[in-house]
């Protein structure tokens, strides 16, 4: 098995009330590292679920889900919560970033969770945060940024811990189009200069396109799999 | 990084920041307060008692310092203790309650000077006719009151012909045999001081006393000294203690409220802290840290406090309500705080670790 991302047979089926909503109904999926991977879908297919058990937010019900070597079904709240720390981080469409302190600090703060010097930022990282446009404005609040520029900092704050995978959540679901462009742009760049694996949930066809490859979801199932056309 | 998170959250919500410390500082300015009113009581007791200048006290049988027993002791044993080996002075005087803690002391002028003595007036003179009345500077401050003027005591009306400096035995002095004949107590005593002709045969006149009249109560006054100290009132321990309890009580509903609204409020924050990887203990750190944050600026703003209800104090009442700052307790009402601050968030704590990220996440 040499894919970052296995997925065989995976169920989650989630109990609302007394009822049991089935979200995931046997998918099946490999992503190979360094691959940008959109997964797009109508809401209620199950995009969601699949992204929130990859990230190791919640467990599956049933199936197999290994994560960069991790097998989900098996490490319990605190090995998911490891692999969170480890492997993997987010860019969600409402960004996401602590609003009480400044851009700097939200990166710092994911650098000391995952138990990395605070402050000694790499030429690597220095250099994405010139290319992300925002080196000149770490020093202010989530409240004094735009949309872009919020977005571009959840882009670094995932990017500061070295995860092997990102997962986007809607990344651009906030932003104009041209931020949208600029932000789908800046992923597919950093995808293909750091090799990371990028898996994109998008409603966007057009943003869809940016990934290597676009997984279509429907009622809990894969349905289709495309070709994108990145650069 | 913790500390930065911390102080971060604490100042984003200013108002309830400043209320929590305020309603955190409460207990233990009570705390303080009463502390510092049962010594500020007692050392003033005791300076008092120091100030009339006697190396013995002589007191009636199955009295207590500490309250105020009438005046049982028979005016002719002045004579008799004055002719006790190394006694060279001997004065009786009468105490009466007049209300709260203040009392009105009944003093023989001449004897009572020779001992004290005598008196240091900022203001008029001695005591010379029978409505006559000496107050201290501080109840002349109480009752905003000078020379010339009447004060009514006992349902007496009193002329004030001097105000002395304070620390000689009573705040308020008139004639004893007025007072015996005002209280019922016609040629009694509340208690008699004996002064020696050398302090070093203070121990060797009390052992002779207490030999001789058995069942009396018979101090030095270095020894009395000694009671005048919280351990030594009846029920001012379990007081205290009960105080402690409700300062307890207090920071740990006000923190937990204010934890438990703080939790709420960064539900999503949590999930964010979550999705980056936060295991339960940083997470629970982050809320005990705050809660510890909150607890140490009640303490401080609580300590602070206690110096407001000290000159409060001195402004309404400087003769009744004597407080003193007793720093050794500052720790101990600081552990109070800081005990309920840390008990008070640590269900809101749990709610935090328990929080579903998912949820938390979508939390608006």
């Amino acid at each position: 098995m040499n894919s970052i991302i296995h997925l065989h047979n995976l169920r989650k089926v989630y109990r609302t009330g007394r009822v049991d909503v089935e979200a995931l109904r046997g998918v099946n999926l490999e992503v190979p590292k360094g691959e940008f991977l959109s997964i797009v879908g109508p809401s209620g297919s199950g995009k969601s679920t699949l992204f929130h058990i990859v990230g190791g937010l919640t467990p599956p019900t049933g199936g197999e889900v290994f994560v960069a070597g991790e097998n989900l079904g098996e490490i319990g709240d605190a090995g998911r919560t490891r692999l969170r720390r480890t492997h993997v981080s987010f860019v969600f469409q409402k960004f996401n970033l602590l609003p009480n302190i400044t851009a700097r600090d939200n990166i710092r703060t994911a650098l000391f969770i995952a138990g990395l010097p605070l402050d000694s930022w790499s030429d690597e990282f220095k250099n994405v945060l010139e290319l992300l446009g925002i080196a000149g404005r770490l020093d202010h609040k989530p409240s004094e940024m735009s949309g872009g520029e919020q977005q571009r900092v959840a882009i670094a704050r995932a990017l500061a811990t070295h995860p092997e995978i990102i997962l986007a959540d809607e990344p651009t679901g906030n932003l104009d189009s041209k931020n949208s462009i600029a932000v789908l742009e800046l992923l597919r760049d950093l995808n293909q200069r750091l090799g990371q694996t990028i898996l994109m949930i998008t409603h966007n066809p057009e943003a869809a396109m940016f990934g290597h490859r676009i997984v279509h979801m429907r009622d809990g199932e894969i349905v289709e799999t495309s070709r994108g056309t990145p650069r | 990084m913790i500390q930065k998170l911390v102080w971060e959250n604490v100042r984003f919500r200013p108002i309830r920041t400043l209320l929590s410390v305020l309603l955190i500082a409460v207990p233990v300015t009570l705390i303080l307060t009463l502390i510092g009113l049962s010594r500020g009581f007692l050392d003033d007791s005791k300076r008092r008692s120091s100030g009339v200048g006697a190396d013995v006290l002589f007191r009636p049988p199955g009295s207590s310092l500490m309250t105020f027993s009438g005046a049982p002791l028979p005016e002719k044993l002045i004579e008799l203790l004055a002719k006790e080996p190394h006694v060279t002075q001997a004065t009786g005087v009468v105490n009466q309650p007049i209300g709260g803690f203040d009392t009105i002391t009944g003093i023989e002028t001449a004897s009572f000077n020779r001992m004290s003595g005598g008196f240091r007036f900022s203001e008029g003179g001695p005591l010379a006719q029978p409505d006559d009345i000496l107050i201290d500077e501080y109840y002349a401050a109480q009752r905003k009151t000078r020379v010339g003027r009447k004060i009514n005591v006992m349902n007496r009306d009193w002329n004030v012909v001097g105000i002395v400096e304070p620390g000689k035995l009573a705040h308020l002095f008139v004639d004893i045999h007025v007072l015996q004949n005002l209280t019922g107590s016609t040629a009694k005593l509340s208690q008699v001081y004996l002064k020696l002709d050398d302090p070093a045969n203070t121990d060797a006149v009390v052992a002779a006393l207490k030999q001789k009249f058995d069942s009396y109560p018979v101090y030095s006054m270095k020894e009395l000294a000694s009671f005048y100290s919280v351990d030594q009132i009846p029920l001012l321990k379990n007081f205290i203690n009960v105080i402690l309890g409700i300062g307890v009580v207090i920071g740990f509903a006000v923190v937990s409220l204010s934890m438990y609204m703080a939790v709420l409020q960064r539900t999503r924050e949590i999930g964010i802290l979550k999705s980056l990887g936060a295991t339960k203990g940083f997470v629970m750190g982050l809320i005990l840290a705050e809660a510890f944050a909150l607890g140490l600026g009640g303490t401080i703003a609580g300590i602070l406090l206690s110096f407001v209800t000290r000159w409060a104090m001195h402004v309404v009442a400087p003769a009744s309500l004597p407080q003193a700052i007793v720093t050794t307790w500052w720790p101990i009402a600081g552990a109070v705080a800081m005990g309920a601050a840390l008990l008070g968030a640590l269900y809101p704590g749990m709610m935090a670790v328990r929080q579903d990220p998912i949820e938390a996440l979508a939390y608006e």
